[in-house]
């Protein structure tokens, strides 16, 4: 049970951490590749809370799959979309 | 199986009152308001929802009936521009998100998908019927934005007039539209859970009848797409309301992104509505040829490929709008690509026919009649999908066209089929097939007549939502007003017919069309919990010729 809790906090201090990155990166002079950067600690957000918090670490694999579709269809949204957003003159 | 004539009917002695099927049927289990509003039975949660979308079907109606009027002069004569506005507004939400979406799933869906898996209920039977009740509150909203005086935004509620300029009860009816995705996104769950865990033994997923792939499909769709819908009002309400700067370039926001996040819901909503009717044809087809239908698995994966594919085209509602030319020629080739799908699916139909023994009984009329007017909506769909032929019929009548081809003459098409196939099934009664096969025509024909001339209207330069329009129109214009009055006789006629069979038809046997499938295997109608015993599968589905007294072979 407490190495469940301290797994917990661990995760939690994660999160923490990335989103002092996202907010530090709002600052930085990334250019165009700034939604990129904050994408991609976002997935990283992401995925610690699929993995640990949504248990899908102890959980079947038709249970992650469904999981990983729904992440996936958002990036279908993001990436078509960029398709349009980055190259419209 | 005899074509009796209501005349006949009266001098025959009249048909018994109550059959022993009817009365240990789920329709006699209980007949308080109790035993219907509370029940959790599949088959009576179907009926509900089957009662609840015909009222809006018919309300939706009355807007095109006003439209169809206003339009038959050039001149704005019955309607105010606002009006009218709001006539073609609430026909688009009504038709769309209270009745095509939820028409063949939450109905036929609903009642067959636990027979056909040999199953007692759904996984979630409560949440089943909690279902219905988010369905029958967003209807409410809905009747209050009507009654209180009409949205005029178009069914798209595209920003800024949604978001700006409106001034109609645009958050009743967001609020209408935003409760009632819950209700799409329960009945998603509930189905894909069933078809994962309630197959009878033996029920492999290559024996599953295609009516349950394809509404398989049709909940992932569901499910995937409808959250995107939920946000994105949410995000329109937050700055309607609140100002945030969300689609305001003004406030800092993307003009586009409210297209975007739109139609990412709305393609894949357009096949949230085709893909069931399409599972409805494919047993229809069977049934109508006698024969195990030709490429199964082509039939099945094409569905799967449709609802994932479905997802990567919704950037052809936005040629002309501002997006780039690069995203532009993407979703063009990937809108080409979808097609692919449809198209095999059309020809395993028509092969399957092939050498069958081709029944004309008033449901395969209304199968065949979609195959017809799905190809030409799906035709017209790919010439729209050219950019350079959309900069010509975009926000056209040609559009209008297309779309109705589909969405009428396909879905509403197989709504139909769907119901003289399972009435028996469903009621316990047989309705005269005369009526129905008249009927079919009479749907058929007049839907053509009032749709083909939108075609040639649009392609000529009549842009869709004006009510008042060039003199030479009128013609076209007429011609189709006159098609939609004999449309709407053809959809009101069952209304007689089929009421006529519940309290005089003969009691239908327990499988009428000879038609495999483990639903013909229960009494009609059926009993409280489907089956006596849960039954084992031995073989795949459409069997034929079958071994079994009623069939035709
Ligand atoms: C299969 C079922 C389909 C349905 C139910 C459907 C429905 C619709 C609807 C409702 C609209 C109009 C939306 C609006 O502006 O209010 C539309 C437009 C359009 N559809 Fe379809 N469609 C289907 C299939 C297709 C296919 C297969 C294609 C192309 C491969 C296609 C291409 C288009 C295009 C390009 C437009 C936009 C035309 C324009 O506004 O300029 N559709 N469709
Ligand atoms: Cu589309």
């Amino acid at each position: 049970m407490s190495a469940q809790i301290r797994t917990f906090a661990l995760v939690w201090l994660a999160l923490i951490l990335l989103l002092a990155m996202t907010v530090a990166a709002a600052f930085l002079p990334l250019g165009p590749a700034k939604p990129f950067v904050s994408i991609a600690i976002a997935i990283a957000k992401a995925s610690l809370i699929f993995w640990f918090f949504m248990h899908l670490r102890e959980d079947t694999g038709l249970l992650r799959l469904a999981a990983v579709g729904g992440a996936l269809w958002l990036l279908i949204l993001l990436l078509l979309m960029s398709s349009d957003l980055l190259t419209r003159t | 199986m005899s074509d009796a004539s209501p005349l006949q009917e009266s001098a025959d002695p009249p048909p018994p009152r109550e059959t022993p099927e009817e009365q240990v049927s789920y329709l006699r289990a209980g007949y308080s308001l109790k035993s219907w509003f509370f029940t959790t039975d599949h088959k009576r949660i179907a009926i509900l929802y089957m009662v609840a979308i015909m009222f809006f079907f018919v309300v939706g109606g009355a807007a095109a009936v006003l439209m169809r009027l206003d339009l038959a002069t050039p001149s704005a004569d019955l309607l105010t521009s606002d009006g009218y506005n709001r006539a073609f507004t609430m026909h688009g939400v009504i038709m769309v998100w209270f009745f095509l979406i939820p028409s063949i799933p939450t109905t036929f869906g609903n009642f067959l998908i636990p027979l056909m898996i040999g199953a007692r209920d759904l996984a979630f039977p409560r949440l089943n019927l909690l279902s219905w009740y988010i369905y029958v509150i967003a209807g409410f909203f809905t009747l209050y934005s009507l009654v209180a005086g009409g949205v005029d935004t178009g069914w798209t509620f595209y920003t800024p007039l949604s978001t700006m300029f409106a001034n109609g009860h645009v958050m009743a009816a967001l609020s209408a539209v935003f409760i009632v995705g819950f209700s799409s996104i329960l009945t998603g769950l509930n189905f894909i859970v069933t078809v994962h865990k309630l197959r009878a033994p033996g029920m492999t997923w290559g024996r599953l009848p295609l009516f349950i792939w394809s509404h398989y499909a049709t909940s992932l769709v569901l499910l995937l797409a409808t959250p995107v819908l939920s946000i994105t009002l949410v995000l329109l309400a937050a700055e309607r309301m609140l100002g945030v700067g969300i689609f305001d370039p003004a406030l800092g926001g993307d003009p586009l992104l409210y297209q975007h996040l739109f139609w990412f819901y709305s393609h894949p909503a357009v096949y949230i509505m085709l893909l069931p009717a399409m599972g409805v044809v494919s047993e229809l087809v069977a049934a109508a040829a006698h024969k195990q239908v030709f490429g199964y698995w082509f039939i099945a994966y094409s569905s799967m490929a449709i609802a994932a594919l479905g997802f990567l085209v919704w950037g052809h509602h936005m040629f002309v709008s501002g997006q780039s030319m690069y995203a532009s020629a993407i979703f063009s080739l990937l809108s080409v690509a979808v097609a692919v799908p449809s198209a095999i699916k059309v020809y395993n139909w028509t092969a399957t026919f092939y050498k069958g023994s081709v029944s004309f009984d008033p449901a395969f009329l209304f199968a065949m009649s979609f195959i017809g007017l799905f190809v030409i909506g799906g035709m017209t769909g790919l010439m729209l999908a050219m950019l350079a032929v959309d900069v010509h019929l975009h926000d056209t009548y040609f559009v209008v066209a297309h779309f109705h081809y589909i969405m009428v003459g396909g879905t509403v098409s197989a709504f139909f089929g769907a119901l003289h196939f399972w009435w028996p099934k469903i009621t316990g009664r047989d309705y005269t097939k005369m009526w129905g096969g008249l009927t079919a025509v009479l749907i058929f024909g007049g839907f053509n007549m009032t749709f083909f001339p939108q075609f040639l209207l649009g392609y000529l330069g009549m842009p869709r939502r004006y009510h008042s329009y060039d003199p030479e129109f009128q013609v076209l214009h007429l011609l189709s007003s006159a098609g939609a009055s004999i449309l709407a006789v053809g959809y009101m006629l069952p209304v007689f017919y089929l009421g006529w069979s519940l309290r005089w038809g003969k009691p239908a046997e327990t499988n009428p069309w000879g038609a495999t499938g483990l639903e013909w295997t229960v009494p009609s109608p059926p009993p409280k919990h489907n089956f006596e015993e849960v039954p084992v599968v031995v073989e795949g589905p459409y069997h034929y010729p079958l071994k079994h007294p009623a069939s035709r072979d």
